[in-house]
């Protein structure tokens, strides 16, 4: 399918993980001063929800990264992605355990699942895209390092996604719900907004203003062979729709007009889901990416280039300090672990000897900076499994 | 005018592409065969008439060369000659026909793809069978493959590519009146929104080119010599598909449009998007004044569902079958 679907799905995957994690760093934030009383305190100063921010976007979009990103190719398997944003999610002081790591991707995933749904246009994906960015924009917009770095994105995206014609668009949108298909986890916020079914499916409106381009149904309009209307009929829609909106924005700047990828979240909106593993649904998709999956070549050139973008984090404290957790307390959090269903757990990547072995070396050789005696890694074979497990070791 | 019958459950819910439901008849059988695209896998099921039996098959798409990528499918057609019946699947990698019932491959055409992807897809997508015993598919650099098939055996051959379409083919279809008058055989369409019709041939000739508006066609159908196109604007038009005269204009659905049929004895025509609508109109032709006539006729609501295939059971347009994204059913109606 489309091989420029890649950038769409990382921008917008990263810009909805930066708002959950936004969220919860405010929601366990403590006040500066009472911090300084008492450092044994657990919980988030200002000062560090910033730097956290700041650490994540900057590893986001690296630029060497980006443009490995950004070049022709197929989606990554959902397995080789939810690595990535391990990776990612791990970039700055932060430390999430499995069952928050799990549930961020839970809710990152949903959340664009249902902005790509419900986009009017195909085209308007990228004006989700855009609401993102300018979203991730505002967050770093005191910093004017990583400030370039965004702008830059902006000028790539434009270049490469303006000139597409909407059928180019739609063979994105398609590719990008093949991707999501049959996921149908059920989401608090979604709920409770009546977004979203108990069934985990999502509500589409047969109401409300039609797409910019399209007009309301009703009209039957027949012409002579010379061209001049005959007869106008009108036929009941079974909808209650309206005229489109004016088109958003697809500069730098501007208003995009729609709402879809604008934060839905705030400290007075927590985040949480429920798991609803019963669905048959849920057990027949797990069944089309069952393939062993040694990360494809691809996958491991991306990895590696983001790892190389990423400083070696200090341990940091064990405490509970900088963990951020995505539930209300910690026994919550133990709790969703053990009783994740199965066919929802995303399985830890492990990487295998692959028949390149330049794109393995590459990998060994940074991933031999993470060990903490500094020994050179012996083999890709032997280090290169886990890589969870050296993170987790840090 | 139509009611909700009992829905065949499929393996694997519907994926998100155009003209995602094929239907093939078998009345001497009184069987009928669905095919509905799930990623990298067609799922063919076979339903008695008396609704008793039901079984299912599952083709992969096929992959000559790497072993652990996977290639997708898309789209899935049944097409119907005199001589015999044959499924054919489209992918990223090439064409495969099997028999109808999907149990033999009888022939499989690589597409050239490069070695590291382009940022032009490649893929095959719109399949028609045309008169005698050419099968005809699209492909994404808008080239048609025209296949001459055989009554009987694999020696299917590429009889010719025709290079009109700049862009890529989303359907075709081919004139399905039945009648021996139409001039015009093949109706293409591509992603902006221009259609090509075609007559069948040795070597097919252009016969006419109706410009499209930016607007991707998504599904196109030829009857009685009238084109109807339906585009990703939610609007269907009709045009005399020689001449490129507009009969008709219809704001007819929300969103993009995935699918339409007609069904030839009647008429009766079919539209589904992703607006999650069906909609059945019927058309009249009137020769004496070289118009044609659009009647709306009936509404279907597959609640929060975006529609990708519909089509009608039979000639006459008695039941029609649907399909959606992420649905693991295909829902059918019959007449009241």
């Amino acid at each position: 399918m489309s091989s420029r679907t890649l950038p769409l799905l990382f921008i917008n995957l990263g810009g909805e993980m930066l708002y959950i994690l936004d969220q919860r760093l405010r929601a366990q934030n403590i006040p500066a001063d009472k911090a300084k009383k008492d450092s044994a305190i657990a919980g988030w100063i200002d000062d560090d929800r910033r730097r956290v921010m700041n650490d994540i976007i900057t590893t986001m979009f690296n630029k060497k990264f980006l443009e490995e990103l950004f070049k022709p190719q197929d989606l990554y398997s959902k397995k080789a992605l939810r690595t990535v944003f391990d990776r990612l999610a791990h970039a700055s002081i932060m430390r999430l355990n499995q069952a928050s790591m799990d549930k961020l991707y839970d809710l990152m995933t949903m959340a664009f699942k249902y902005q790509v749904l419900l986009c009017p246009r195909p085209k308007d994906l990228l004006l989700v895209s855009f609401n993102h960015m300018d979203a991730i924009k505002d967050f770093v917009k005191d910093t004017p390092g990583i400030l370039s770095q965004v702008d830059e994105t902006y000028q790539q995206l434009i270049e490469m996604y303006t000139p597409l014609s909407s059928g180019d668009f739609q063979l994105i949108r398609q590719t990008l719900l093949i991707f999501f298909q049959d996921m149908h986890i059920r989401v608090s916020i979604f709920l409770k907004d009546k977004v979203q079914n108990s069934n985990g499916r999502f509500v589409l409106p047969t109401s409300g203003p039609v797409p910019h381009g399209t007009q309301v149904p009703g009209l039957i309009r027949m012409f002579s062979c010379t061209g001049e209307e005959l007869t106008r009929l009108q036929f009941s829609n079974g909808g209650n729709y309206t005229a489109a909106l004016r088109e958003g924005s697809f500069e730098i700047f501007g208003d995009r007009v729609t709402k879809l990828g604008t934060n839905m979240y705030s400290v007075s909106r927590p985040v949480e889901t429920h798991m609803s593993g019963t669905s048959k649904n849920s057990a027949q998709h797990t069944k089309v990416n069952t393939a062993p999956n040694p990360l494809a070549k691809e996958e491991l050139n991306l990895l590696a280039k983001l790892m190389g973008g990423l400083e070696v984090q200090k341990p940091g404290n064990a405490d509970s300090g900088f963990r951020v957790n995505l539930f209300a307390t910690d026994e919550e959090e133990e709790e969703a672990l053990i009783s994740r269903p199965d066919e929802l757990s995303y399985g830890v990547i492990k990487i295998q000897a692959t028949k390149d072995q330049q794109a393995n070396a590459e990998l060994a050789k940074i991933m031999g900076e993470f060990t903490e005696s500094g020994d050179q890694s012996p083999s890709a074979s032997s280090k290169g499994d886990d890589l969870l497990a050296m993170m987790d070791g840090l | 005018m139509y009611h909700k019958e009992k829905s065949i459950q499929i393996k694997n819910s519907a994926s998100a592409l155009y003209n995602n439901l094929s239907v093939l008849r078998i009345a001497p059988r009184r069987l009928t065969y669905f095919t509905v695209v799930h990623a990298n896998v067609v799922n063919m099921v076979s339903a008695s008439w008396d609704g008793l039996n039901y079984s299912h098959r599952q083709l992969q798409s096929k992959e000559p060369n790497v072993a652990t990528s996977t290639s997708l499918i898309m789209q899935a057609a049944f097409c119907v000659l005199p001589s015999r019946d044959l499924l054919v699947v489209t992918s990223q990698k090439g064409i495969q026909m099997y028999e109808s019932d999907g149990s033999i491959m009888v022939y499989w055409h690589a597409l050239d793809t490069p070695e590291t992807p382009t940022a032009q897809a490649v893929f095959a997508r719109g399949i028609s069978a045309v008169w005698e015993n050419y099968i005809c598919v699209g492909v994404s650099s808008g080239s048609i493959l025209v296949f001459d098939v055989p009554s009987k055996g694999s020696n299917i051959t590429l009889s010719e590519v025709l290079e009109e379409h700049k862009e890529s083919i989303t359907d075709m279809a081919s004139e399905c009146s039945g009648s021996q008058e139409c001039i015009a055989d093949l109706v293409s369409a591509d992603d902006g929104g221009n259609l090509c019709v075609w007559k069948s041939g040795e070597e097919f000739q252009l016969l006419n080119k109706i410009s499209g508006f930016d607007m991707s066609c998504s599904s196109v159908k030829l009857w009685k010599g009238t084109v109807v196109a339906g585009y990703g604007t939610g609007q269907i038009r009709l045009y005399e598909a020689v001449t490129g005269i507009l009969h008709a204009e219809v704001n007819a659905h929300a969103r993009w449009i995935y699918s339409l049929d007609i069904a030839p004895f009647s008429g009766l025509l079919l539209s589904a998007a992703e607006d999650s609508l069906v909609r059945v109109w019927h058309l009249t032709m009137t020769p004496e004044t070289n118009s044609v006539e659009v009647a709306h006729l009936h509404n279907e609501c597959v609640t929060d569902t975006q529609i990708c295939g519909a089509k009608f059971c039979d000639g006459d347009g008695y039941a029609f079958a649907v399909t959606g994204y992420d649905l693991s059913e295909i829902i059918r109606y019959t007449q009241s």
